[in-house]
């Protein structure tokens, strides 16, 4: 490790890991905001339930490089446009969330659900103050297996050349110097851990009723 | 992209698409093999005897977070300068796609023997089976449908990162990626991504039909049942949510 170079570096390198960020979360908002509706429609209908998770499914089978390479022309951009990681990455966080949001409702006990109904709560009231919060900790484990994924897909784009963390190793590469590698690494496990504790921690504060021991 | 598959000089040769189609099957069969041979008996035992499994589990969740491609390059300067030109390239690379295919693996088979019905087990003991008839005979069949699916998983992401590892240099359709930025060529990037996806697609499809036919129709029935019961079957939610394929 030369320390001497990341001192030198690291504005750059901080430079680096705000890109990182920013293209791992802005696909995971986006991607709860429309996977939340989609989630919906499949827990309500029995009929779309298959066909809803079939399809994200095989969203899921595109290689991350090939969908990054093939959205360019569906989307009008160029090859290194940072847009094309957002978008790739937010089609597979809808595929892996639509599902999780789906058995989230399906979690809630159907007693809860009576017991608000029977309190005089409307139906979208039950969906948005007893359904959803209670399903919260599915919707979070979903959130933390999808954000970790989105860090470690990020720095494939190093490839297209577009900058964040994943520079690091195509320069390290090209230089066969082992310093950015190591640095690049230990910043994605960093970033994707510091990420997944935010997401435990969220749940945490939006569900207090649960017992502190529970939580996995 | 229609321009390049359609030319027949892309078809033949050391760099023709055939070739490096056959590559990128080779190394997806040779490191599943490999992460079968390690994950299915790990998995299994664990699942039988309940031992390990939240160490499994916590490493299966870091090896998640590991950038690939950092690791892939990793590898290669560690590895390269002690091997022949070839194999320099070829060993890093089936080591990374090997590290990747066991979680799925072994998580989805731990998981399924664990979430076999603790009745068919008892019953199974109660008629005199042995515990390796047990597991043959009960816990495995039962298990086979989210072994699969693990199987499943860890297929997809060998195909995936057989394609990111040609950028060091390792054959396979991800060439036409690669090769296609070095150049400046979108149609021959745009011809590997499509085809890429195709044999991931395949694969997919494939693992479907194979679970389809092997699994035992007792467990598929059950399983029918349940879902026009209730929309999401029990199966679903004891399944490991995978990340997206690198």
């Amino acid at each position: 490790m030369n320390f001497e170079w990341l001192g030198r570096q690291s504005d750059r390198i901080m430079d680096l890991v705000g890109w990182h960020v920013l293209l791992s979360l802005i696909p995971l908002v986006i991607g709860l905001v429309v996977a939340l509706p989609i989630g919906w429609v499949a827990y309500r209908s029995r009929r779309l339930h298959p066909y809803v998770v079939g399809t994200a499914g095989l969203l899921y089978t595109i290689p991350s490089l090939a969908l990054f390479v093939l959205l360019p022309p569906i989307l009008g951009t160029k090859i290194l446009d940072p847009m094309n990681i957002i978008v790739a990455l937010t089609v597979y966080t809808v595929a892996l969330l639509v599902r999780v949001v789906a058995d989230a409702l399906d979690s809630v006990p159907p007693e809860t659900v009576l017991a608000a109904t029977a309190m005089g709560y409307r139906p979208y009231q039950t969906l948005l103050k007893v359904q959803l919060p209670v399903g919260v900790p599915v919707i979070c484990a979903g959130l933390r297996v999808a954000v970790v994924s989105n860090v470690s897909l990020v720095s494939l784009g190093a490839l297209l050349g577009i900058p964040q963390i994943g520079s690091l190793f195509t320069q390290g590469f090209q230089l066969r110097f082992y310093t950015p590698i190591i640095a690049g690494i230990a910043l994605c496990l960093v970033l994707a851990l510091i990420l997944d504790l935010l997401i435990m921690l969220a749940n945490r504060l939006l569900t207090p009723w649960t017992p502190k021991v529970t939580t996995s | 992209m229609i321009n390049y598959l359609l030319d027949g000089s892309h078809w033949t040769g050391p760099d023709g698409i055939p070739t490096l189609l056959v590559q990128h099957l080779m190394y997806t069969f040779a490191a599943l093999a490999v992460a079968a041979v390690i994950a299915i008996p790990l998995g299994l035992y664990i699942g039988h005897t309940g031992r390990g499994s939240v160490v499994v589990a916590g490493l299966a969740n870091s090896l998640r977070a590991l950038p690939t491609i950092g690791l892939l390059i990793l590898l290669v300067l560690i590895i390269a300068p002690s091997f022949p030109n070839k194999l320099a390239y070829l060993i890093p690379s089936l080591i990374v796609l090997v590290l990747l295919a066991i979680p799925p693996i072994l998580t989805n088979t731990y998981a399924g023997v664990r979430a076999v019905d603790q009745a068919a087990v008892d019953a199974a003991r109660g008629m005199g089976f042995r515990s390796m008839r047990i597991l043959t005979e009960v816990e495995i069949p039962c298990a086979l449908p989210l072994m699969l699916s693990g199987i499943r998983s860890a297929v997809l992401q060998i195909v995936s990162t057989a394609t990111v590892a040609a950028y060091i240099s390792l054959g396979g359709l991800g060439r036409l990626l690669i090769d296609g930025k070095a150049q400046s060529d979108y149609g021959q990037m745009a011809a590997g991504a499509v085809l890429v996806s195709l044999i991931a697609l395949v694969f997919d499809l494939g693992i479907g039909a194979l679970t389809a036919r092997v699994v035992s129709p007792g467990i598929t029935r059950r399983d029918r049942k349940k879902k026009s019961e209730k929309p999401a079957a029990t199966e679903q939610r004891t399944a490991v949510p995978e990340p997206a394929p690198i």
